[in-house]
């Protein structure tokens, strides 16, 4: 990643109806040799944002810039990216390495550097020896990597990918996480990958831009995105965690269903309503009367590498806790959290700003 | 016998009845001399002028027809794609309507028109035309197209409307324009539709005797006219029967062609 912006969003709008903006005003600049990723639920506006920047869709309003050149308005044949599908969209009637070769045919490249290229390509996403199968004798993963290799053999300078994994199962997904991102390192292109896996994004990117409803919610690294969540949806979205209304008594201090919890947050007022959220691996279970406040350990379940436990305090509320220590269910525990562990947001006055979030 | 034989049962019954009995009784008829005895007479005879003559004009036209067809269908098949279903469905259903009344129905419909005094006759004359249309091959022409029109736009449509957005998204993706996409994407993954459709064209359209029959005037007679005259007004089983196995060889000979490019069409390199 470096400090020029290849791909530049400015104030993008877009709708189908008249009455709903599916995105709204939307900002964002991509840097050369990133890997962003859009982050959100469902139906928020990735595929749309990838579709405008890959030149399907044409925004209602703003621009899109590429290498400073504005490009809103080009087709996307003559755009220099190229997409990996959400379902692959492989061409049925052309083999695995007819495929590949599609658009360096069309380019007019020569046979021997089509040949080198197709080579090479299927070196890279590790297929070579199935040059002559059609798309129907593939199985998902292998039609994944087949679409990748027809993009990147065009050799573009972005490579849009809209969730190249979700049809994959687990393990062979986390195996594909590691091929992007070796294959990204070996190309030095920038990638702008979409997913609605919050794990995925984190895993493999450089910058995490967390969007829902159309708009950015939160834009950061993985690091920033997960410790500190600038608002409640980005911070439930994007890993477990706890959300609860608190009290901000006065700086550094806040109260938790009636519990004191100290903080390092200051400047949010005086007895102020706030949202705080506190991940559940950064919860300590101590014995009763050492923490915060007291509970029962009320479910627990094994995970593999932790327990993951609910603790049920006095007004109901049932905390979930990560930890590689046992307390079986009945066990009357104590909660305690480290000052900076504990996340302090302030509270969205209406609904529009809870979709808005915070700019950049 | 187990479940799956006996629910088969039914259609190989039909098979056998309808298909193969018919097609045997060609064969026995085409190649039986005057004595009972075999004879390849009645396939040559097709090599007579007053056969031969006939043939080539069906050919001439049951290709024409079938070209006009195509050229007509395959854009009407690609804006409908476009269009989205709901819409298109109507447009289709309208294509589809005159299919409702009856085959001889239409055509005779279609004399009245073009007859002395008919409506597209006077029209016509009007614009300066002299001589009569029915007795022409254009009016054969137009009875051909006109009826066998839909049977090239349904299979077209269901190829066309199969295709994904994102098959055609990532040709232009890949640097393809629409030019491209069409001749790249969209055609050869119409192919198979484009040989049901011409096979569905094509074949009754060489094979007509019914049109020919009504809107030829009595001039114009085409390979069907001549079969159908040697099984019905001649009483001519024999000669009936060769060439219409002569016919059947041309359609399996082109159907024949038509899959060869199936399978070419698969080797992308326009
Ligand atoms: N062509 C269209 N016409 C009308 N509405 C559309 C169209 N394309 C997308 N939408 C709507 O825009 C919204 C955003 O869609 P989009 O495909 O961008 O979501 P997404 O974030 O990619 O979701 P997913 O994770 O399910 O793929 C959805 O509400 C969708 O219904
Ligand atoms: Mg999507």
């Amino acid at each position: 990643m470096n400090d020029h912006v290849i791909i530049q969003l400015e104030h993008i709008t877009k709708r189908f109806a008249a009455d709903h903006n599916i995105l709204d005003d939307l900002c964002l600049d991509i840097h050369e040799n990133e890997f962003i990723t859009l982050l959100g639920p469902s139906g928020c506006g990735k595929t749309t944002t990838l579709r405008i920047i890959g030149g399907f869709e044409t925004p209602n309003e703003g621009r899109v810039l590429f290498d400073g050149k504005d490009i809103t308005s080009l087709p996307p044949y003559k755009r220099e990216l190229n997409t990996v599908f959400q379902k692959y969209a492989l061409f049925p009637h052309l083999n695995v390495e007819e495929n590949i070769a599609f658009g360096l045919k069309i380019k007019g490249k020569s046979r021997d550097y089509i040949r080198d290229k197709i080579r090479y390509a299927l070196k890279l996403v590790n297929m070579d020896g199935l040059e002559k199968r059609m798309p129907d004798q593939l199985s998902g993963g292998q039609q994944q990597r087949i679409a990748i290799a027809r993009a990147i053999v065009n050799e573009p300078k972005v490579l849009l990918l809209d969730e190249p994994l979700g049809a994959l199962d687990l393990k062979l997904r986390q195996d594909m996480q590691y091929e992007l991102i070796r294959l990204k390192n070996e190309l030095g292109i920038t990638f702008v990958y979409v997913t609605h896996d919050q794990e995925e994004a984190l895993t493999m990117s450089d910058t995490v831009v967390v969007m829902n409803q159309g708009y950015i919610q939160q834009m950061g690294t993985p690091e920033m995105i997960y410790n500190e969540p600038e608002n409640a949806f980005v911070a439930d979205f994007v890993g477990d965690s706890n959300i609860m209304d608190g009290l901000f008594i006065h700086d550094e201090l806040v109260e938790i269903f009636g519990a004191k919890f100290p903080c390092v947050d200051k400047g949010f007022g005086v007895n102020k309503p706030v949202d705080v959220v506190i991940r559940p691996e950064d919860i300590d279970l101590l014995k009763p009367g050492e923490g915060s406040i007291d509970g029962v350990v009320t479910h627990i379940i094994f995970k593999g590498v932790h327990y993951e436990m609910e603790v049920t305090t006095p007004n109901g509320y049932e905390w979930l806790v990560h930890s590689t220590d046992m307390f079986p269910v009945g066990t009357k525990v104590s909660i305690h959290v480290d000052p900076f562990d504990i996340q302090i947001m302030n509270k969205p006055q209406s609904e529009d700003e809870e979709a808005l979030g915070v700019d950049e | 016998m187990n479940k799956r034989k006996l629910l088969s049962l039914p259609y190989l019954i039909w098979m056998i009845g309808f298909t193969v009995i018919p097609l045997l009784m060609i064969l026995w008829y085409g190649f039986q001399g005057k004595n009972g005895g075999f004879t390849l007479e009645h396939i040559l005879a097709i090599g007579r002028p007053e056969h031969l003559g006939p043939l080539l004009v069906s050919l001439l036209l049951s290709v024409i027809c079938t070209v006009v067809c195509l050229l007509i269908a395959y854009p009407l098949a690609l804006i409908l794609r476009k269009a989205g279903l709901k819409r298109s469905s109507f447009v289709i259903f309208i294509f589809i309507l005159p299919m409702w009344m009856n085959f001889l129905l239409r055509t005779y419909a279609w004399l009245n028109l073009l007859d002395d005094g008919g409506l597209v006759y006077v029209f016509l004359q009007k614009l300066g035309y002299k001589g009569n249309i029915v007795g022409t091959y254009g009016a054969i022409l137009l009875g051909m197209v006109y009826n066998y029109l839909p049977f090239m736009v349904l299979p077209l449509y269901n190829a066309m409307t199969k295709i994904d957005d994102n098959t055609l998204n990532a040709a232009r993706d890949l640097g393809a324009n629409e030019r491209q996409v069409n001749f790249r994407v969209i055609m050869p993954l119409t192919f198979p539709g484009i040989v049901s459709g011409v096979t569905m064209v094509f074949v009754p359209s060489l094979t007509t005797f019914v049109v020919s029959d009504l809107l030829g005037g009595r001039k114009i007679f085409l390979i069907g006219n001549i079969i159908e005259q040697e099984f019905s007004t001649a009483s001519n089983w024999n000669l009936g029967a060769g060439l219409s196995f002569v016919l059947m060889i041309f359609i399996l000979l082109s159907m024949a062609v038509l899959n060869h490019y199936d399978t070419l069409g698969e080797e992308d390199d326009g």
